[in-house]
Formats: C-alpha cells, structure tokens, sequence
C-alpha cells in the first residue's frame, strides 16, 4: 500500500469525526437505497443492528416466523418492483430464510438479506446460534457476502442493492458477524460500483432483432410466449402494441399472467400442464414462437421433444443462460424485454400472415374452454375465483401457495392488470400466499389484496395473521378448504389408484375462531347461495378478513398434461374426458 | 467430450466453493480443478477439466460460470491451441540397484528424481495427461507406492489473428 500523503492523513481525520458502528452504517445505508420498510425478526446476533434500528425512522414489520418475514418481502418485491429487504439474526434465524431465498431466487424476485452471525473470534467453533449461512445460501443467491470489516459495509450494501435489482433479480444476502456490527468506521456511499464480472446485456443486438422481423414477415402460425420477464421490465404495454402490431397471439406464463389483459381478443390464457387448450395447442402448432423473458419450466413446455417441435425458437431474455437451456434455439436475443419491444415497436413491423391461424385458435378454444360442473349443493372453487373477479373488477392484488388453489386462480381470475399476481412458480412453495399478501398490501395500500390460499399451505404460515390486526393490513384471506392437500390428493388419485396417502386433513381448527382470536373477522361458508353475500360484505371495506370456504372435496384441476406427455396430449380438456385420464406408465 | 475452461476470476473467499458448488448442483462432472494466482493483482485464474455430455452441454457450462459475480472471463480452451501440463509426483518402490535403471527409464520422458529413501524414490513430471499416464504405466512393475497429480493448468497460446468467427462466436456468449 502506498504511504499515506498529508491529504490522506486530513482526510481520515476529517472522516474518523464522521465514525459510527457498522449498525448505524447499515441503517443509513439501507436508507440511502431508499428502504422504506423492512420485513424482520430480531435475535441474539442482529442486537446492535435492532438498537440502530430502535430510532431509525423505517418502518419494521415484525413477521411472527423468519419465513413470513421472507415470503412478505417476496411480495413487497413482485408488487413494488423494489428490493425487498430482510433481516435474521444467526443460526436458525437464518436457516429459516432458506426457502424464501430459494423461491426468490427461482422467480427471480429482488431481496437484500442481512442475517446476524457469531462474532468472527468464534466463527467455525460451533458457536451458540452458529450456522455456515454463507456456504449455505452461495447456490440460493444471486450472490452473497460475509463482511469481516465494518468499512466494507458501505460498498457491500450499495453492490447488494444493485445486483439484487439490476439484469435478472434475485436475491442478494449479507452475512454480518455480531462484532462487526459494533466495529466503527467512516460511512460514505460509494458513488459509483466496481463489479468487472457483472455486466448484464440489456441492450438487443440490431442483427438479431432484424433476424426476428423477417422471420415475423414470413410466419404463418406465430405465437408469443410471454413469461415474468415482461413484468420485471415494465414491458407490458409493449407486450401489447407489439401483439396488436405483429398480429401475433400471445401465451402467458403462470408468473406472466397480467401482462396481456385477460380479455384482449389476442391473448389466448395461460399455456402449461393446466393451462388453455388453445394456448398449448398453439405452442404445438407454431411455425414461429417467440419466447420473451420465460425460462422454458417444466410444467410449461411438458415433455420438451414435442414441444414447438415445427417452430422457428426466437428467444429473448436477460440472462443468456436460460437461451438454449431447455429448447433448441434458432435466434438467441440477450437484451431487457422492454428495450427489445421497444426497438422492435420502432421499425416499420410488418405484421404476420396470422389471419386464418388466429381463426383456427379461435376455433379451438370455442370447442374446448375451461369447464367446470356447477352444483347447487356445493361450491364450486371456480366459482369462487370468478366471483371474486367481478366483485374486483379483475383489478386485485391476488397471492397464491401452490396447488390447485393456485392453478383455479391462474385459469379463472382474469386479470385486467399486470403486476396484481404474486404466486409460488418454480418452487411451488407452500406457505407462501398469506404472507406474501402481508408484503403486497404494504405496497400497495389502496389496492385490494386477497390471499387465495389452501387449507394444507395455510397452515404452514398462518402466524402472520398477527400482523392484519397489528399493523392494520386489511388483506383478505380466501381459504379455498377441501380437507386435503389437493393437488397432492388429485394426483393420488388419477395416478396412484385413490390411494390418498397422508393427503387428507380430516381435522381442521375452527378458523372463524382463529380469525376471531387474531381480532380480525371470519367467516365460514358452505352454501353456494351464501357465497356471494359474504365476499361482498368483505370487499366493502378495507379491513382485515378471513374466509373460510368449504368447496367441493372432490373437485380436480383440469385440463391437464399428465406427467411425462406433451403439450399436445392434455387430457380433461372436456367434462365428458374428466376422471378417465390413463393412468402412468 | 473433455471441456478445458481457463476463468479469471476475483480472488475472494468463497469463490472456489462458488465454483466447485455450481457443477455439482448443474451435474456437471469435474475432472480436474486448479487454482492459483494470475497475473494480475486480486485475481486467480482457473482451470477446470470437466466432462461434458454435449455441445449443448458445454454451452451452459460456460454460460453458468459468465453468470458468476466473480467470474470476469471465462475462455474455452477445448478446441483452441493451448499449452497444457500437469505435475504428478510418483514414489515408486525401488531397492538401491534398481535406482539407475529407473533414471534411464524416466529420461526420455524429462522426469527427475526429487527424493531418495531407503526402498523408494519419488519422481517428478510434468507433462500433458498422455505423458503422464504413459510414465505411470511404465514405472508400475516396480511396484507404485503413492501418487499426487495437481490436475491440468493451461493457457490459450498466442494467436496471431482472431478469425471473425471467433469474435462472434465470443460474443454470443456475453
């Protein structure tokens, strides 16, 4: 290192006045990246952190298990667009953020985590409250850090919310040992940031775009599969000229749902193992698919050999490690959607030779929509769904776990608007749902925010419901109670022979009394007459609400595309086919 | 097909775990990793011999170690001129009289002896795997005590022009 030079010398006097703890230069950090509300639950190894915190003027929710804390960040994320921001003290403080991290890393949702860890004079001796958080959250983060000198904070946490919220999100994680939160040193906030190994292409390259153009020009059966990529971009309008202009139908994605409005006359539904007919039929058929910011998953595509087998594969998408991963891809396009939209919406577009494709797709879908068996006697989930669209005009916040409840929600709310849906994608996690909802609202507080959710993944995080009262969070919480792990139930029984192994949840506590208990209202509904007069009286007002509704045990989610078949082979696609899917190989 | 990776990447704790994690979570095989310090101040440059099912394969290999923070460049040496070597050292067995015939043995092939016991010698070479392998197999009948192979490092060697190709090629990557 060089000699220090007088200047130098000045400025270390003039910074070390300026000293404080590595809490207080966390918290003035965190509101430098302007933090407006962090998700959290102290412990033993984040107490200097909750003292600087104690008079720091930023809201704290205090989740009631470090997992709620995650999932409601996770949905702070998806609705604002902003980092959602944790905390955990050591040990199992942190262990309990792992699956949040993993789902936000998979959905590529934006998180800054700070978990608490033993001081570094103990780190590696099995200390009290001692986990290697670290090594751990490394494959679950879109990159982590371990700071061993209060001076590297500054720098660490102004990188953090870059790459948590730059290129394609993820989650970022900062391990901060107890000492270190002690130690002093000066705070500056790093004007700009040194990462050589982290340049994202968000910009298109012109030949490829142009590649795409021509192919549009020649394609006769195109379709757009459009996935999360067009929400993180704020792409959506641009979806919607570009369809409109090209001519070109549009897929969404389970987590792209919102981009197109559901009713737009070019927007097919949802594609995947539950979604439309239409939708995969014209994955199927394609001669031209264009995939915007969706990876390829598994419970869309199917079995990948018969998916878009005859298509021209055009991908667009931020990170160039999802092109090619999964599909074959004729002409790979790096680049943010919204700035390859854009470019595209700027060149004279011709549009494609679609007409007699768009009328085949309509065709289909008039033979074969979503169907469902109304009874008088019981409700019916789908029912449920489309009563809450009307009475939210298709304008709600809505959160899902996993499971039927969520594939009922993703076929039949009808989204008006983009950026309304925080659901569990790829990890498919349940639990998520409720808390998340906790997050949505805190973001958007005049929206209307339901927690659509199952009786099994309730279970798993219906602490929070703690906060409604608290912190006056007036989310409404649908329980859509079949006794059962549905999907779990449902697969059991078309594949497992009705053998319900451990799938059924005969005993369920009163959640009217639960709701009572937690100083909110409840309600419970069994009587499909009744259904519509209690989820108008919640939608009244903004207060807090739980419903527990009975529906239909024995309802499955169809159509789908059994395990191991492809996009073309779905079953279940009328009510005459349903219960007869073949069972696995 | 053998994949031969050289990474520069940052020299910070972890970074050898972020690697080594992401080809185990991925299912990729590493057959040889080898670290050390470059040439230039805060960076390590690897080398990673992993075996690959295809060109598809190798592709997201290469796409998954550019998505690293800490990975600032990632070349593919696999079909590209590179200079190649690997250190074993080898004790073999080896009474006092037999010590002059395995020198002569061991001298075509630029290996010395590093140290000498009572019944073993240690031997040193450096070389390609081939090399290596062909040693071994000729210094077993006296009997191989034990082996340490540090695993292949390797640069690209100077080229003159970078073909177009290449550049492309290259710059589909990022």
């Amino acid at each position: 290192m060089a000699e220090k030079t007088v200047a130098q010398a000045d400025d270390a006097a003039y910074r070390a006045k300026d000293e404080r703890t590595g809490s207080e230069i966390v918290v003035q950090a965190l509101k430098d990246e302007g933090v407006d509300v962090i998700f959290g639950y102290p412990g033993g190894a984040v107490l200097h952190l909750y003292d600087a915190l104690y008079d720091a003027g930023i809201a704290h929710i205090l989740a009631r298990h470090e997992q709620g804390a995650i999932h409601a960040a996770e949905g702070y994320a998806r609705i604002s667009g902003r980092p959602g921001v944790v905390i955990a003290t050591s040990g199992p403080g942190a262990t309990n953020l792992m699956t949040g991290l993993t789902d936000a890393m998979i959905d590529s949702l934006p998180l800054v985590v700070i978990t608490g860890q033993v001081g570094t004079h103990v780190m590696g001796t099995d200390a009290f409250q001692e986990a290697p958080i670290f090594s751990m959250t490394m494959p679950v983060t879109k990159y982590n850090y371990q700071v061993k000198k209060a001076a590297d904070l500054p720098r660490v946490i102004r990188e953090a919310f870059h790459l948590a919220s730059s290129g394609r999100p993820g989650p970022v994680l900062i391990d901060l040992p107890k000492d270190v939160t002690a130690e002093r040193a000066p705070y500056v906030r790093p004007e700009s940031i040194d990462l050589p190994g982290y340049q994202p292409t968000t910009v298109p390259h012109e030949v490829q775009l142009k590649k795409l153009v021509a192919l549009i020009s020649k394609a006769k059966k195109p379709v757009i599969l459009a996935g999360a990529g067009i929400l993180h971009a704020r792409a959506e309008k641009h979806l919607v000229q570009f369809a409109e202009r090209t001519r070109i139908p549009v897929v969404h994605t389970l987590l792209g749902l919102g981009g197109m409005p559901y009713d737009h006359p070019l927007y097919l539904g949802m594609g995947g193992m539950h979604g439309l007919v239409v939708a995969n039929r014209a994955l199927y058929e394609a001669d031209l698919l264009i995939n915007i910011g969706a990876r390829f998953d598994d419970r869309l595509t199917g079995d990948p050999l018969h998916f878009a087998k005859n298509a021209t594969v055009v991908h667009i998408d931020i990170d160039p490690s999802e092109i090619g991963k999964i599909i074959p891809t004729d002409v790979p396009i790096v680049s943010d959607a919204r700035e390859a939209l854009a470019r595209l919406l700027s060149y004279p577009l011709e549009n494609a030779d679609s007409e007699d494709w768009l009328n085949t797709l309509s065709a289909i879908n008039e033979r074969y929509p979503l169907w469902y068996t109304p009874d008088s006697h019981m409700i019916k989930p789908q029912e449920v769904i489309r009563l809450v669209h009307r009475l939210t005009r298709g304008e709600a916040i809505i959160t899902t776990d996993v499971g039927q409840h969520q594939m009922w929600a993703a076929q039949y709310y009808g989204f008006q608007k983009a950026h309304r849906w925080v659901t569990s994608g790829g990890l498919g996690t349940m639990g998520f749902g409720f808390p998340a909802a906790i997050g949505a609202k805190l973001a958007a507080r005049d929206d209307t925010v339901v927690a659509i959710v199952g009786d099994a993944g309730f279970q798993m995080t219906m602490q929070e419901l703690a906060l409604l009262k608290e912190y006056g969070l007036g989310v409404k919480v649908l329980i859509l109670n079949n006794f059962a792990l549905g999907m779990v139930r449902q697969w059991q029984e078309l594949f497992y022979a009705k053998r319900y192994s451990e799938s059924l949840l005969p005993f369920q506590p009163d959640y009217v009394k639960m709701a009572e208990a937690y100083g909110i209202d409840g309600y419970r509904v069994q009587d499909p007459f009744e259904l519509e007069q209690v989820l108008t009286r919640i939608f009244t007002d903004d207060a807090p609400a739980l419903v527990d509704i009975r529906i239909d045990p024995q309802e499955n989610v169809y159509p789908m595309i059994p395990p191991g078949k492809g996009i073309h082979q779905m079953e279940g696609v009328s009510p005459s086919e349903a219960g007869t899917l073949s069972p696995r190989a | 097909m053998k994949q031969v990776l050289s990474l520069l990447v940052r020299d910070q704790a972890g970074v050898l775990n972020r690697i080594s994690g992401l080809f185990l979570r991925r299912g990729y095989n590493i057959e040889a990793i080898t670290v050390g310090k470059s040439e230039r101040v805060g960076l390590s440059r690897m080398t990673i011999v992993v075996e690959v099912e295809d060109n598809r394969a190798r592709e997201q290999v290469k796409k998954q170690l550019h998505k690293q923070i800490d990975v600032i460049k990632v070349s593919d040496l696999t079909d590209r001129p590179m200079v190649a070597r690997e250190l074993a050292l080898i004790r073999v067995s080896a009474a006092a009289q037999e010590r002059s015939e395995i020198n002569h043995l061991i001298e075509p092939f630029r290996a010395r002896i590093l140290d000498v016991g009572k019944a073993s010698v240690t031997i040193e070479v450096t070389g390609g795997n081939d090399k290596i392998e062909a040693l071994i197999e000729l210094l077993r009948p006296y009997g191989i005590r034990e082996i340490a192979r540090t695993g292949l490092t390797a640069l690209g060697r100077e080229q003159l022009e970078r073909s177009s190709e290449q550049e492309a090629a290259e710059a589909s990557l990022v």
